[in-house]
């Protein structure tokens, strides 16, 4: 096996100071991913070189694709090939990568798709956003299907729910999505890069010959002693495709289920929740400190998991006159689920910033006040 | 003596074979297969002059056709 | 004793073919498949079907077999063979797929020099949506989107996709043959056999582009189709090895 050449080494335990794109990528790597294809896009490129460097060290495959289109459509092949796949990009590669998400999903097929977003629509600019939460939650791709989605706040879940999205995509045999955005993409954290590691890299064979690919008797590897296997995405035959998505909705509520995640933070007795994810989050919980200090009974919501979206858990929180400050980083996109858990418009507030601007903590401050009074 | 087999209900009556054969052992039936369809059928009077040459299967697209010799 | 000389292959099933009578994608897939059996590499096989007419060819192929996106077949060829570098992978694709939406795979696949083969069935039509017009359609050939004939300076010229990808230097073999009468049928399983033997000898990117007929389409009989590829479509395409 070839010798790590970057700062980061084998997972060893040590706190190291890395981006969150390269948390991202390690944790790809600790969770068994020996498949990359990608398609440069800022701010997502510190993933996209990482993982070119990894791939060398663990005798993985990393492919700079011609567009986003062929970059996910060749994590479909290596995936319907049984190993472990994933591809990143920022929201307008997001954008093309649709097509391939919806097939994944029609084909049942497990794969990891990183969207470290940033401000649009279209080109839009660079600066970080989260104005792809309807796209990555309501679908984003053709057809009745969804993906869990995780919303990482800091370097480290960076590299631990991209690790642990592998496994759920397994579970669930579908794409998955780490949603971060450019702040969490670039800037550095120190990061414990062995915590939870459940594979032992080192270990590996450099071959994609191991045990995670045998086991999936689903995929494609030659027929030798068996029948064949077909994997596919269109049913034409009466019925055939209702049936299917029957199948998909069954496996969804599953992950409704069981699959929901989020934090609270000194919710205790609050009049008022700010309820924000990733980024937003962050500044939330200060803002929450700052309100607690000047006596305002202000709590956080954060929702890890965006889809699905823990409607019950929100709604919990709700003592029938408690107000409720959706901050986004977009014009207003979560606040629909938020509104949706609280089923009463007028207690449920927005505040947001476009086009790569960040809420700051005195503005939300200001906000939950004039809410609140 | 070579001979060929054809399987009906594979056929749609193309008539590629009945064309490539040089003997001209193979003719359009009158007879329809289950899916209504005219299939084509060996020409009693000229099936001895078969000789395996296999053109008809060669070019037959439903594989319907099998050659002995 | 008679001997049992022409049979089904064994990696075709007994499923009777959903094409129209007399069109050739039902030749090329019995092609390949006795390449397949020929070279014994049954339990080797990952096809990549297209999007178009050949999308269920999995119905008719006894081995293993995965959809793709319109288009994207060759990157998902790409995902298989890196991932499975010592199995047979190969992509069926049709005009649409290949030469209009999916261009941009097929170029890059090509001159990333995968070791994958392709089969490219060009019969000049979009056969599944209706008989609209392919980049491949001749000029002034009538169509469900040219009504009046492929007219150049309104649809473009007919694409030479073989052509173009022989210049690039990650291919290893490409030609162009078809499958309009028994002798060029035998060239083109020469053909299809060479392009998998360069991929088994670990030699790169194969290509057989192959001039197949749609009769419901070009409406005309199937013999006349057979024959309009032999004296009009090779003005065209002619046949012959491009490269290797």
């Amino acid at each position: 096996m070839r010798k790590a050449k970057g700062r980061v080494r084998r997972p060893d335990g040590k706190r190291i100071l890395i981006t969150g794109n390269e948390a991202c990528g390690e944790g790809a790597v600790q969770a068994g991913l020996r498949f990359y294809a990608g398609y440069p896009i800022t701010p997502q490129n510190e993933l996209t070189a990482y993982m070119s460097r990894r791939m060398l060290d663990v005798g993985g495959t990393f492919i700079q694709a011609e567009s986003e289109l062929a970059a996910i459509s060749m994590v479909f092949g290596a995936t319907v090939a049984g190993v472990r796949a994933m591809t990143s990009s920022s929201s307008p590669g997001i954008s093309l990568k649709q097509e391939g998400i919806s097939y994944l999903a029609a084909c049942e097929l497990p794969a990891v798709i990183v969207n470290i977003m940033r401000g649009g629509p279209g080109l839009g600019n660079i600066a970080p956003s989260q104005s792809d939460y309807f796209q990555a939650t309501k679908g984003g791709g053709h057809g009745d299907y969804h993906m869990v989605v995780l919303a990482p706040a800091s370097c480290q879940e960076m590299l631990d729910f991209t690790r642990e999205l592998f496994d759920i995509a397994d579970r669930y045999r579908g794409p998955v999505m780490v949603l971060g955005d450019g702040i969490l993409g670039q800037m550095m954290e120190p990061v414990i890069v062995d915590r939870r590691s459940s594979i032992d890299v080192r270990r590996e064979s450099q071959t994609t010959n191991d045990k995670r690919q045998t086991t999936k008797s689903w995929a494609l590897t030659g027929c030798k002693g068996r029948k064949p296997n077909v994997i596919k995405s269109l049913r034409l035959k009466e019925g055939e495709l209702e049936a299917f998505n029957e199948k998909l909705e069954k496996k969804y509520d599953l992950i409704r289920k069981r699959e929901i995640r989020f934090e609270k933070y000194r919710t205790e007795g609050a009049k008022i929740i700010i309820v924000a994810y990733g980024t937003s989050s962050r500044i939330g919980r200060a803002s929450v400190d700052r309100l607690r200090k000047y006596g305002i009974k202000a709590g956080l919501f954060r929702p890890i998991s965006l889809w699905p979206f823990p409607y019950e858990a929100l709604k919990k929180l709700d003592k029938g006159n408690t107000k409720f400050l959706t901050v986004e980083m977009s014009a207003g996109q979560m606040l629909e689920d938020v509104r949706l858990a609280i089923e009463d418009k007028s207690r449920v507030h927005f505040y947001g910033r476009t086009g790569g601007g960040i809420p700051s903590e005195e503005a939300i401050v200001r906000e939950a006040i004039s809410y609140k009074l | 003596m070579a001979r060929i087999k054809i399987d009906k209900e594979k056929c749609k009556g193309c008539m590629l074979c009945v064309n490539v054969c040089p003997k001209g052992i193979i003719a359009m039936s009158v007879k329809l297969n289950k899916k209504g369809v005219h299939t084509v059928g060996l020409n009693r009077a000229a099936r001895e002059k078969c000789t395996g040459c296999a053109f008809c299967a060669i070019i037959c697209p439903d594989v319907c056709i099998e050659v002995y010799r | 004793m008679e001997k049992l000389i022409f049979k089904k292959p064994e990696a075709m099933t007994d499923a009777v073919m959903h094409y129209c009578a007399g069109c050739g994608h039902g030749i090329v897939h019995r092609l390949v498949a006795e390449v397949i059996d020929e070279l014994g590499i049954r339990e080797k096989v990952v096809a990549v079907a297209p999007v178009g007419c050949a999308v269920i060819a999995y119905d008719y192929w006894n081995f293993d077999v995965t959809e793709a996106a319109h288009g994207r077949t060759p990157a998902v060829a790409t995902g298989i063979k890196r991932v499975l570098p010592d199995k047979v992978i190969f992509t069926y694709q049709g005009d649409g797929d290949l030469a209009a939406i999916g261009t941009s795979e097929i170029i890059h696949s090509a001159n990333r020099a995968e070791n994958i083969t392709v089969i490219f069935v060009n019969n000049g039509v979009y056969g599944m949506t209706g008989g609209q017009m392919a980049p491949t359609t001749t000029v002034g050939q009538k169509t469900a989107t040219t009504k009046a004939g492929r007219n150049i300076r309104r649809d473009g010229f007919p694409i030479k996709i073989s052509e173009m990808l022989a210049v690039l230097e990650g291919t290893t073999y490409i030609e162009r043959t078809a499958v309009s009468s028994p002798k060029e049928i035998i060239k083109t399983k020469k053909a299809i056999k060479k392009a998998f033997g360069i991929q088994i000898k670990n030699e790169g990117f194969s290509m057989v582009e192959i001039l197949a007929t749609c009769p419901t389409y070009w409406g005309q009989s199937s013999q006349d189709a057979c024959t309009r590829i032999e004296k009009e479509l090779v003005k065209t395409y002619p046949l012959g090895v491009l490269k290797g």
